[in-house]
């Protein structure tokens, strides 16, 4: 084993730019799905919230679904098996245009969607009863009472669990790597075939993600900060 | 469709159930659900003392015990994976096998997470248990051994049960080292008939689910019984007085 030489990797710029542009992918990745994941599990919440059985039971389902099965089956059932029942037009190009990403996309943001879905619906339990029934009677709508009174308290509940759910969608995109996408965790494995610097390339892409993780933990933590004194009498 | 995965359900039950054994290393569901058990039953004494730390009035001891819960919770599973699959045989000079890779980093990552359950059910009792425990004389070790632990891990044995649901997906991941468990012989399956990748991976999701959907339900039902059980007659009288 060589010596320990982290410049070896740092200032080499071919491995610097494997490693870069898997860090971007990470990012592209994480933050495509995050936001698929907001709309979708705001949309989950709203059909929640109605009072149609059929609809409930399926969010449910939906729910249920996506909480029990790992996210790495997840994402093969897309890559592998749903991809396979596309017409071949689609396949060929989902083929040309990084279909891997696209699906990595989908996988995680569907899953993730079920896990903020979960966490607005429990923010919006806790605000009390007395609060839309106020808002009513103060002449708000349904939805306005909603927008203005509800939903601002709910996602102040929601913030912990929402920002543990971030962090844990950051670190999921690193399982994009089993279908084929070339993000931090794929390129590091790969700058490490070619320098054989295990170590150093590990040391390197940890940090990265430790610093990614940790900038979001703290994020939430300004953000809770934030609303608290919103709230504060 | 779903006749042909029932047909490929039918044809490789065995070994999504244990793998290659008796023949070859164990596998499947069996393998599964051993790394999980390995994973958290040996996380859990960690977890503990972790937690104790975190809580320790020294900070020699709060301070390594916090870094190790950041930097576990910080970086993806997988990474954790590699660090162990590199590192071990190095460090121990021999070929360490996928499995016992899977279990350390199973261990490692999961006790962190646990620590945090266990800090929280410790945190979430009354001070005046401490408080009592130590004016009728104990120590503090002796109260946290028989007052404070007994009634925290009781509270948050739900918590406990979903996280070793966690601990099952998360053993998924051992696909990307070869560790032979149920993922891998989904894959090994859809390698083997290469036509039908969407049945195989819809049993293999199915296959987690009823596992997982199973145990969850359990955990919800016993946390029903945990919070019947603290709303409970025992301390109604407790707090009466006050």
């Amino acid at each position: 084993m060589q010596g320990f030489n982290l410049f070896a990797i740092l200032l080499n710029p071919g491995f610097r730019a494997m490693l870069l542009n898997g860090l971007g992918m990470t990012f592209v990745v994480a933050i495509c799905s995050w936001v698929l994941a907001m709309t979708l599990g705001l949309l989950l919440l709203v059909i929640r919230l109605t009072p149609g059985r059929i609809a409930n039971g399926a969010v449910v389902a939906y729910i249920s679904y996506h909480q029990n099965v790992p996210t790495l089956v997840q994402l093969m059932l897309w890559y592998f098996g749903i991809a396979s029942l596309l017409p071949g037009a689609l396949q060929g190009w989902l083929g040309d245009h990084h279909g891997e990403v696209i699906f990595a996309i989908i996988g995680l943001g569907l899953c993730q969607a079920a896990y903020f879905s979960e966490d607005l619906r429990s923010g919006l339990r806790a605000v009390g009863r007395g609060q839309i029934e106020a808002a009513r009677a103060l002449g708000h709508s349904y939805l306005g009472s909603m927008r203005f009174v509800l939903m601002p308290q709910a996602l102040r509940n929601a913030l912990p669990a929402l920002v543990n759910h971030t962090v844990s969608l950051f670190k999921n995109s690193s399982l994009a790597m089993a279908i084929g996408v070339v993000e931090l965790t794929q390129a590091v494995r790969e700058v490490e075939n070619e320098s054989f610097r295990t170590f150093e390339v590990y040391l390197v892409a940890t940090i990265l993600y430790l610093g990614c993780s940790l900038t979001i933990m703290a994020m939430g933590a300004v953000l809770s900060q934030r609303a608290r004194l919103a709230g504060a009498r | 469709m779903l006749a042909s995965a029932l047909a490929i359900a039918r044809d490789n039950w065995l070994l999504l159930l244990v793998g290659q054994y008796p023949n070859g290393p164990l596998g499947g569901i069996a393998a599964t659900l051993m790394l999980s058990v390995l994973g958290i039953g040996l996380a859990f004494p960690l977890s503990v003392l972790v937690a104790l730390a975190r809580i320790s009035r020294w900070r020699a001891l709060r301070a390594p015990a916090t870094a190790l819960v950041y930097l576990v919770r910080g970086v993806p599973l997988l990474m954790i994976i590699f660090w162990v699959y590199f590192l071990f045989p190095l460090l121990l000079g021999t070929e360490v096998p996928g499995f016992t890779t899977m279990v350390c980093t199973l261990v490692l990552y999961e006790s962190a997470f646990l620590s945090e359950v266990v800090r929280a059910g410790i945190e979430a009792l009354p001070a005046g248990q401490m408080d009592a425990a130590r004016a009728l004389g104990h120590s503090y070790p002796q109260a946290m051994r028989f007052i404070i632990l007994p009634q925290a891990i009781y509270n948050m044995a739900p918590s406990i049960l979903s996280q070793f649901v966690s601990t099952i997906k998360d053993t998924t991941l051992g696909y990307v080292i070869n560790v032979p468990e149920l993922t891998f012989a989904a894959s090994q399956i859809n390698n083997r008939l290469l036509t039908k990748p969407f049945e195989v991976f819809l049993i293999l999701a199915l296959t987690y689910y009823v596992v997982c959907f199973s145990l969850t339900q359990l955990a919800t039902w016993l946390e029903r019984r945990v919070a019947r059980r603290r709303a409970g007659p025992a301390l109604v009288v407790v707090a009466a007085p006050s």
